[in-house]
C-alpha cells in the first residue's frame, strides 16, 4: 500500500457520494423496511446492496489493472475522458426501466444494485483516482523485467482493495440514510429534500472525464 | 429539462396525498353525441372562491371527430417516486388521452396553460395496432417506470384485450405488456399491489361485443366478463383466474386498497342476471398465497311499471342498479358506488373490507326517479364516472355510460352534466346546491381528473 492517501480519501469519499444516492439503493432498503414493518429489513437489504455496487465497479477497476501494462498512460486517460464524458451526456437522457419490483430476494437486489450502479457508471467515476495510483507503475516494472504483460499481483491487490473502500463508504453512507430516514425522517423528506442528483451525477461524469484530460496537459 | 426538485404533486404515500392542497381545477372528457365534431376536453373551474367556479373556463378540441374520448390519465405520478424504478423529477404535465372509438390516443400539455390544454402529439391507431397488437385503449394508469393502458381488443374487433406500455418521456407506444396471458381474453380495467409486485385485471367484452349496445342474448347468456385475473407484475405473467360466476356481468372497475402494504381490493359488477342486482366484490389474498373473491355488497333492483321503463327492460319490471364505477378514499375508509340507473351514489365505510357499512346516499337522476339537482328540473342519466379528491372531501360525477349504451338504457338521449358533493370526514354527503354543470346540446361528459391528481389517479410504493 504505497498508494498516497488522498487517493484513498478520494475513492471514500466518491463512495460516500455514490451511498447519499436514492438511486444507488438506501430508498430501496427503506421501502423494503416499510413494507415488512421491521429495521431489520433495511439493514437486510445493505448486504445485497453493496454486493452488487462492488461487483460492479470490480469490473472496472480490474479491467484497468490488466489494461495498465499493455496499454500507454496517455491512452488511458484519454479513453477514461471519452468514457467519461459519454457516460455524463447518456445519463442526461437516459431512461428509467424497471428490473426487478418490491418483493426481491438476495439475488435480485444484488443484481438491481449492479445494474444501477452500471448503468450510472458509478465504476468508471472512479478512473480519474484509479488512474493516479501507482498501480500501473509496478506493473510496468514487471513487464520489463519478465518481458511479458501480465497484471502484476500487487495491482490486482490495490484494485480489489479500492473497491473495497469504495464500497464501504458507499454502504456506510447509504445505511446511515437508510436508516434515519426509515426511523426519524421520514419518507416525507423525499418531497422537499430528493434534489436532482441525476443532474449532478451527469455532470460528475463529465467533469471527471475533463479532469482527466487536464490532469495530463 | 427536468425539475430541481420532485414534482410537488407526487407523494410517497396515500396518506401524504391527504394533505395535498384542494384542486382548483378539474379536466373532464367531453364526447360529440353525433361524432359530427370534434370531442374535446374540457376544463372546469373547482374553486368555491372563484366567480367561474362550477363551469367550464377552457376547452381544447381533437383535431379528427368520432374519437369517443372515454377514461385518460396523467404522464407521471407518485409512482416515479418507486425505489426501484426512481425519477421523481419527470413532471406531471400531460394528459394522455384515449379515443375509445378511434383508438387513437392524445397528448395534452397542461403545463404553460392549466386552462387551454395545448394538443402536442397524436398516437395513430395504426401504431398502436402494429407495436402492441391491440385497439380501443380504455383505462391508462401512469406507473413506475411508464404508462400503463387496457386496451378491449384486437383491430378486427375480437379478443384478446390487455395492457400496452407506453414511454412516459416521449409517449411511444412500447409494445404488448403480457409474456404469458394464460386464460386471459377479455378485458377493461387493471389495479396494482405495488408492494406485492401483483397486478388484478378485469373484464368487460371485446369490441363486437359492445361497439353496437348490450346484446341481450349475450348478457342472458353469461358471456360479457366475470372473471379477476391475477398477475405476476415483474414477470408479466397470469398466475390465476377466478371466476365470479357466469351470472355476475360485466366485472369493471377495480380499486385497490391504496396501502401498498395491503392486499386486497374492491371490483365492482354491473348485474346479475339472476336477479338485476348490482355487487361489489372484495377480492383478498390468502395465507396460502393465492387470491380468493367474496361478494361484500349487493344492491337490490328497484320494481317499476314497464311504461317507465326502455324496451331494454320492460320485460324485467324493474330497474337494476347497473353498478359501473367504484371509487376509493386515500385512507381506505370510504367506497362509493355509482347506480347509474336508479341514479344513486352510495357511500360505504369499509375500515372492516369484508363488512362494508352503507353510509350515505345522494340521489340524482334516474331511469324511474329522475331526482332534480338543486339547481335544474329533472335530470336523465345517473352517477356514473366517479372522481373524489385527494383529501377525501369533494366528489365530482358526470352521467354518461358510454354512447352505444346511454341510448338503451335513457332512450330520449341523455343531457350530459357533471354534479359534485360534500363529504362529512365521518361519513354521510350531500350535493352541493351550487354546482350544476350541463355540456352543450349534443355532447356528453365521461371521466374527470382533478388538478394535481385524484383519489384513481396515483399508485403509491409506501404505505
Amino acid at each position: 500500500m504505497t498508494e498516497p492517501v488522498w487517493t484513498w480519501a478520494a475513492l471514500a469519499g466518491l463512495g460516500a457520494f455514490h451511498g447519499i444516492n436514492p438511486a444507488m439503493g438506501w430508498l430501496f432498503a427503506v421501502a423494503l423496511g416499510l413494507q415488512e414493518k421491521r429495521a431489520g429489513a433495511v439493514f437486510a437489504a445493505l448486504a445485497p446492496l453493496g454486493l452488487g455496487h462492488a461487483l460492479s465497479v470490480a469490473i472496472v477497476a480490474l479491467a484497468l489493472a490488466l489494461l495498465t501494462p499493455l496499454v500507454q498512460p496517455d491512452i488511458l486517460n484519454i479513453g477514461a475522458a471519452f468514457l467519461l464524458v459519454g457516460l455524463g451526456f447518456w445519463r442526461l437522457t437516459a431512461r428509467h426501466r424497471a428490473r426487478v419490483g418490491m418483493r426481491v430476494g438476495f439475488g435480485g437486489l444484488t443484481l438491481w444494485s449492479f445494474l444501477m450502479a452500471t448503468g450510472h457508471g458509478a465504476g468508471a467515476m472512479l478512473l480519474p483516482v484509479l488512474l493516479r495510483m501507482k498501480m500501473g507503475e509496478a506493473g510496468h516494472g514487471a513487464a520489463q523485467h519478465h518481458g511479458g504483460h501480465l497484471p502484476h499481483a500487487d495491482d490486482l491487490e490495490t484494485a480489489l482493495l479500492a473497491v473495497g473502500v469504495h464500497t464501504a463508504a458507499m454502504l456506510a453512507v447509504a445505511g446511515a440514510v437508510a436508516f434515519a430516514v426509515f426511523r426519524w425522517v421520514g419518507v416525507a423528506f423525499l418531497r422537499r429534500g430528493w434534489i436532482n442528483l441525476d443532474l449532478i451525477w451527469a455532470g460528475a461524469l463529465i467533469l471527471a472525464g475533463l479532469g482527466s484530460v487536464a490532469a495530463r496537459l | 429539462m427536468p425539475n430541481w426538485k420532485p414534482d410537488p404533486t407526487f407523494y410517497p404515500s396515500p396518506r401524504m396525498a391527504m394533505q395535498a392542497p384542494a384542486e382548483k381545477l378539474g379536466y373532464v372528457a367531453i364526447f360529440n353525441v353525433a361524432g359530427a365534431k370534434p370531442d374535446a376536453m374540457g376544463v372546469v373551474d373547482l374553486d368555491p372562491k372563484s366567480s367561474s367556479y362550477g363551469s367550464l373556463v377552457g376547452r381544447t378540441e381533437m383535431p379528427n371527430t368520432g374519437d369517443e374520448l372515454h377514461h385518460f390519465s396523467w404522464n407521471a405520478c407518485s409512482s416515479a417516486l418507486c425505489p426501484y424504478a426512481p425519477h421523481p423529477h419527470v413532471e406531471r404535465r400531460y394528459l394522455v388521452v384515449p379515443g375509445i372509438r378511434s383508438s387513437r390516443i392524445h397528448i395534452l400539455d397542461v403545463k404553460a396553460d392549466p386552462h387551454q390544454p395545448k394538443l402536442v402529439k397524436v398516437i395513430e391507431p395504426g401504431d398502436l395496432a402494429k407495436r402492441a397488437g391491440y385497439s380501443r385503449p380504455h383505462t391508462l394508469h401512469c406507473g413506475p417506470e411508464g404508462i400503463y393502458g387496457s386496451a378491449l381488443g384486437a383491430p378486427n374487433g375480437e379478443g384478446p384485450g390487455g395492457i400496452f406500455l407506453m414511454d412516459h418521456d416521449d409517449f411511444g407506444v412500447l409494445g404488448q405488456w403480457e409474456m404469458d396471458r394464460g386464460p386471459q381474453h377479455l378485458a377493461y380495467d387493471f389495479a396494482w399491489h405495488l408492494g406485492h409486485d401483483t397486478q388484478i385485471t378485469s373484464e368487460w367484452g371485446t369490441p363486437n361485443m359492445i361497439e353496437n349496445g348490450v346484446v341481450p342474448e349475450l348478457l342472458l347468456g353469461g358471456k360479457y366478463g366475470h372473471a379477476l385475473h391475477v398477475w405476476d407484475l415483474r414477470r408479466r405473467k397470469h398466475v390465476q383466474a377466478i371466476d365470479l360466476g357466469a351470472e355476475h356481468q360485466m366485472v369493471l372497475e377495480l380499486r385497490q386498497a391504496r396501502d401498498p402494504t395491503k392486499t386486497y381490493g374492491f371490483v365492482g359488477v354491473v348485474v346479475s342476471t339472476k336477479d338485476l342486482s348490482g355487487s361489489v366484490w372484495l377480492w383478498h389474498k390468502e395465507k396460502n398465497g393465492s387470491y380468493a373473491v367474496r361478494k361484500v355488497i349487493e344492491i337490490p333492483a328497484e320494481p317499476a311499471e314497464p311504461d317507465q321503463l326502455p324496451p331494454l327492460l320492460k320485460g324485467f319490471k324493474a330497474v337494476p342498479p347497473i353498478i359501473t364505477d367504484i371509487n376509493l378514499s386515500l385512507d381506505d375508509r370510504f367506497l362509493y358506488v355509482s347506480c347509474w340507473a336508479t341514479g344513486e351514489l352510495r357511500q360505504y365505510d369499509v375500515r372492516d373490507p369484508l363488512k362494508p357499512k352503507h353510509v350515505g346516499s345522494v340521489h340524482i337522476g334516474g331511469i324511474v326517479r329522475r331526482t332534480p339537482h338543486p339547481k335544474s328540473g329533472k335530470v336523465n342519466g345517473g352517477p356514473q364516472m366517479v372522481e373524489l379528491s385527494r383529501d377525501g372531501r369533494r366528489i365530482y360525477f358526470t352521467n354518461s355510460l358510454y354512447r352505444a349504451w346511454d341510448e338503451q338504457f335513457y332512450p330520449e338521449g341523455i343531457k350530459g352534466w357533471m354534479v359534485k358533493v360534500d363529504v362529512d370526514p365521518k361519513g354521510g354527503m350531500k350535493l352541493d346546491p351550487d354546482f350544476f354543470l350541463e355540456t352543450a346540446a349534443g355532447e356528453r361528459p365521461h371521466q374527470i381528473r382533478l388538478q394535481g391528481g385524484d383519489s384513481s389517479s396515483d399508485t403509491y410504493c409506501y404505505p
